[in-house]
């Protein structure tokens, strides 16, 4: 069914939500009526420019570091501020942009009007999350001022309890610590809000995929998270008042530090996927206009993922010394986690099948989140099997592998989410030929810049050097090029995003044809969501939508005779 | 077991605490109860990872922990025991008054709450106070006096002292670290020449018992010690902090049949302070 793009003169169009325009974004105006919001709509509008602002701030780490690495001696900053480059990179962009990102910008506007409520279970506690986001990012930006951390996002003791300065470590760990609670709570508002908030008649299989996501990320941050914080904790207390408990000298053990850290970051990177894997499960269907294929295989495999998580942290201390039956029961376990992922795979590969596919910009982003979590997926095999991990452990080769499945899969996902759900945010539609440049520039520019990591990686290249030998200076430049291409892209999203706001033209209810709750509702929705409570019918059923130039969006046939999909389209 | 809560209606004099996203009062005390309970399941993570890590130096270092344990004095320790059970057994009826609307039964027992935890940290910081005095203490300011002091018996012998100076000097140049000026005179027998920590310590003639010889990183025990007491009492201080706000509420009227979650969220949280000292009890003062 394709959806030709027209130019709908502005007088022509029905007023975007009821009410004559009110919604959630013009309703009450003034600094003081956001900043003390407890509506879920403006906390994801708050999460999602301060995520996008942390993005731009580890972008340009990140181009700091791939210019840096141009040449293979000293290029534009000497050793010791390229340490703090990629360890401000890595933790800005972990903490700060890809652990929140989906489930605090996107999931907080969605989740509540998937489910058809009014709210989260407790919009106090998602402000004070919002805080507390804010804080710890404050917390890390003083540390940068302060000179910045050299230790790598990960913290490894001893360096990190003896290195640096107080003002620096403390403080960027200290931020982690408390972003880590902001964490804990929007996942603890998330859980109970699907357990409670659901609107009647939505059972649990009832429920978008995208929820069933949030709900197994929801259960892994109230899980992990507070592991996180302990150990920032003992690192801290370690480093304030020297309780020796990761020091040989006093009969400590740093690799205690490694597990306890590890066996959070594990679970962390499933907590930056699963509502990535949930937002595939909205785009597929929708852009194929074919109902999900395996609805329960990949609402269960959500929920696999979760709990078998937990239990291959060690697959990151393969050659940090651990008992090499241990290391065979890690890599056994890394092997089984990879396949709940690879069902979720084939099930959205089915749902493509035979179906009518669109190729928006959403869609485009969800294709290559296929092609290259893939890749990043397959790679972390080869990463969990013992032999192969010896060989390339702390090379390019597991930069490439996480940069694959954190960029590849979790961005391409969020900025697939960003594009499909803009219209119901903003109210607004973008320019859709800029949004395909883009996503080609990006495409193409992030294989650029990571895929010749992986060969590098293979042949011996550490990660988190300053200098390397000459013969990487080939692909070290095609990553760096691939690097700026990529850029390119994101500043050109960015420019028409938002150019959008000011001169797109107006969204219609339902631009894309999606049958989850959110699309009954206004583009931007009321400040209470639905003007009239929704009914709960089948999220995946697009039988009854049809597309209507007049809007430039689909709306739902009001036939009563639902056997003939043939009768005219009712008016909006 | 809990009484069902009357639905807000138009003739009730209290006010309608039915928050605009909830469709009924039920649904949100439900949410209430588990999102608390979530909250919950997240403090034991928390708390967990020293389990954990008291778990594995225990395992690794038993003789660590045999021996460091013996100066916790277990009196103190099973006294904090019952002062904090007395405490959720009146959080626990202070729950049973408020839904009940008896007012003044509900203020004495979040009163009483406050008093017993006040108590609990009042020995807490005795039991401190001593540790601190008798250069009890982690990592390097691990200094144990060999002179007895008050009713606490200090089994320090000239090893103790030569497991310190020894630590001390392998860690190198090591600022004086020690506390404020001890109570107790230390010793002045000279440490006599050792080897580096983890080298078998040569066996004298008379065969010590081994319980005589300290093992070495003793600073490690209490290093534990200090983190798992000190945020298990960082705990028992906020929880104060929240039933101190609970106890003004109460004494305002704020709750009653129609309205007493705060309390029962409050008393869940509390009572899960107090089941994690009743962990931390056997754990650190009891070892066998």
């Amino acid at each position: 069914m394709a959806s030709p793009e027209t130019t709908i003169p502005a007088d022509l169009l029905p007023a975007p939500s009821a009410e004559g325009g009110r919604n959630y974004l013009n309703a009450r105006t003034g600094i003081r009526s956001w900043i003390i919001t407890f509506d879920h709509k403006r906390i994801g509008v708050m999460y999602l420019v301060s995520i996008l602002v942390s993005f731009l701030l580890g972008g340009i780490f990140a181009m700091l570091v791939r210019t840096e690495l141009l040449t293979p001696q000293r290029t534009i900053m000497d050793a010791d501020a390229y340490n703090r480059m990629f360890t401000l990179h890595g933790a800005v962009m972990i903490f700060l942009f890809i652990i929140p990102g989906v489930p605090a910008a996107l999931g907080n506007f969605v989740l509540p009007i998937m489910l058809g409520a009014r709210d989260v279970a407790f919009p106090r506690l998602n402000l004070f999350s919002y805080y507390l986001y804010v804080i710890g990012a404050v917390f890390a930006l003083f540390s940068i001022a302060a000179g910045g951390v050299d230790t790598g996002w990960t913290f490894y003791t001893p360096y990190s309890t003896s290195a640096g300065t107080h003002k620096a470590v403390v403080s960027i760990i200290f931020g982690v610590f408390i972003l880590g609670f902001s964490s804990i709570f929007t996942g603890l508002n998330f859980i109970v809000t699907i357990h409670k908030l659901r609107r009647p008649g939505m059972t649990w299989f009832k429920m978008p995929l995208f929820l069933w996501g949030l709900y197994a990320t929801g259960i892994m941050q109230v899980l992990a998270t507070p592991v996180l914080g302990i150990t920032l904790l003992l690192l801290i207390i370690e480093r304030v008042f020297g309780v020796g408990i990761f020091d040989p000298a006093l009969g400590g053990d740093p690799v205690l530090f490694q597990h306890f850290f590890w066996f959070y970051s594990h679970p962390a990177v499933y907590i930056m996927i699963l509502p990535a894997m949930g937002i595939m499960s909205e785009l597929i269907p929708v852009f194929s206009h074919n109902r999900i294929f395996g609805y329960r295989f990949i609402a269960y495999s959500s929920v696999a993922i979760a709990i078998l998580s937990f239990l291959v942290w060690g697959h990151h201390m393969f050659v940090a010394g651990q008992s090499p039956l241990a290391s065979m029961i890690f890599s056994f376990l890394t092997f089984s986690v990879a396949i709940p992922s690879a069902i979720k795979v084939f099930n959205w590969l089915a749902t493509m099948y035979r179906g009518s596919i669109d190729l928006k910009t959403p869609m485009l982003y969800a294709l290559s989140f296929f092609f290259l979590f893939g890749i990043g997926g397959l790679t972390g095999l080869f990463l969990g099997a013992l032999a192969v991990n010896v060989h390339v452990h702390a090379t390019y080769f597991v930069v490439a592998h996480f940069h694959y499945t954190m960029f590849g899969g979790v961005l391409m996902a969020f900025l697939g989410a960003l594009h499909y759900w803009w219209p119901k945010m903003t109210g607004r539609m973008y320019s859709e030929r800029w949004g395909r440049i883009a996503v080609g520039l990006i495409f193409v520019g992030f294989n650029l810049t990571f895929f010749p990591q992986f060969i590098m990686g293979a042949q011996g290249m550490p990660r988190r050097y300053y200098n390397y030998a000459p013969e990487f200076t080939r692909f070290h430049r095609e990553s760096s090029v691939g690097a700026y291409l990529t850029a390119v892209g994101f500043v050109i999203v960015a420019t028409y995003l938002l150019y959008s706001l000011f001169r797109g033209r107006r969204a219609p209810a339902n631009p894309w044809g999606g049958a989850t709750l959110e699309w009954e509702t206004g583009s931007p929705p009321p400040v209470e969501n639905f003007t009239t409570p929704p009914e709960v019918h089948d999220p995946y059923d697009y039988t009854d939508l049809e597309y209507d130039p007049a809007i430039g969006g689909y709306v739902r046939k009001r036939s009563m005779d639902r056997s003939s999909p043939h009768d005219a389209a009712t008016t909006a | 077991m809990e009484p069902v809560s009357h639905e807000a209606d138009a003739t009730h004099e209290h006010p309608s605490r039915l928050a605009h996203h909830f469709d009924s009062p039920r649904q949100q005390a439900e949410a209430g109860k588990l999102g608390m309970w979530i909250f919950l399941v997240t403090e034991v993570l928390l708390f967990g990872g020293l389990f954990c890590a008291y778990a594995v130096y225990r395992a690794n270092h038993p003789e660590i922990f045999v021996y460091a344990h013996k100066f916790l004095d277990r009196t103190l320790g099973g006294i904090n025991t019952v002062v904090l059970i007395c405490s959720s057994l009146t959080m626990a009826l202070a729950v049973h008054a408020a839904q009940r609307s008896r007012k003044r039964s509900l203020v004495v027992c979040l009163a009483l709450t406050l008093l017993f935890a006040c108590g609990f940290l009042g020995i807490k910081y005795v039991e401190y106070k001593q540790k601190w005095e008798h250069g009890l203490l982690w990592g390097r300011l691990y200094r144990p006096v060999t002179h007895e002091a008050g009713a606490e018996s200090v089994r320090a012998t000239a090893p103790a002292a030569t497991a310190a100076a020894a630590i001390d000097s392998m860690a190198g140049a090591v600022p004086d670290t020690s506390p404020v000026a001890p109570l107790v005179e230390r010793s002045t027998i000279a440490p006599p020449p050792a080897g580096p920590p983890g080298l078998a310590q040569p066996r004298s003639a008379d065969a010590h018992h081994d319980d005589e010889k300290p093992p070495n990183n003793v600073q490690i025990f209490f290093g534990i010690y200090f983190m798992m007491t000190g945020l298990h009492g960082l705990h028992v201080v906020a929880g104060m902090v929240v039933i101190a706000w609970i106890l003004v509420r109460a004494s305002r009227g704020e709750f009653g049949s129609h309205y007493f979650a705060p309390v029962d969220l409050v008393g869940l949280y509390w009572h899960l302070v107090d089941i994690i000292w009743i962990f931390l009890f056997p754990l650190l003062y009891l070892i066998h």
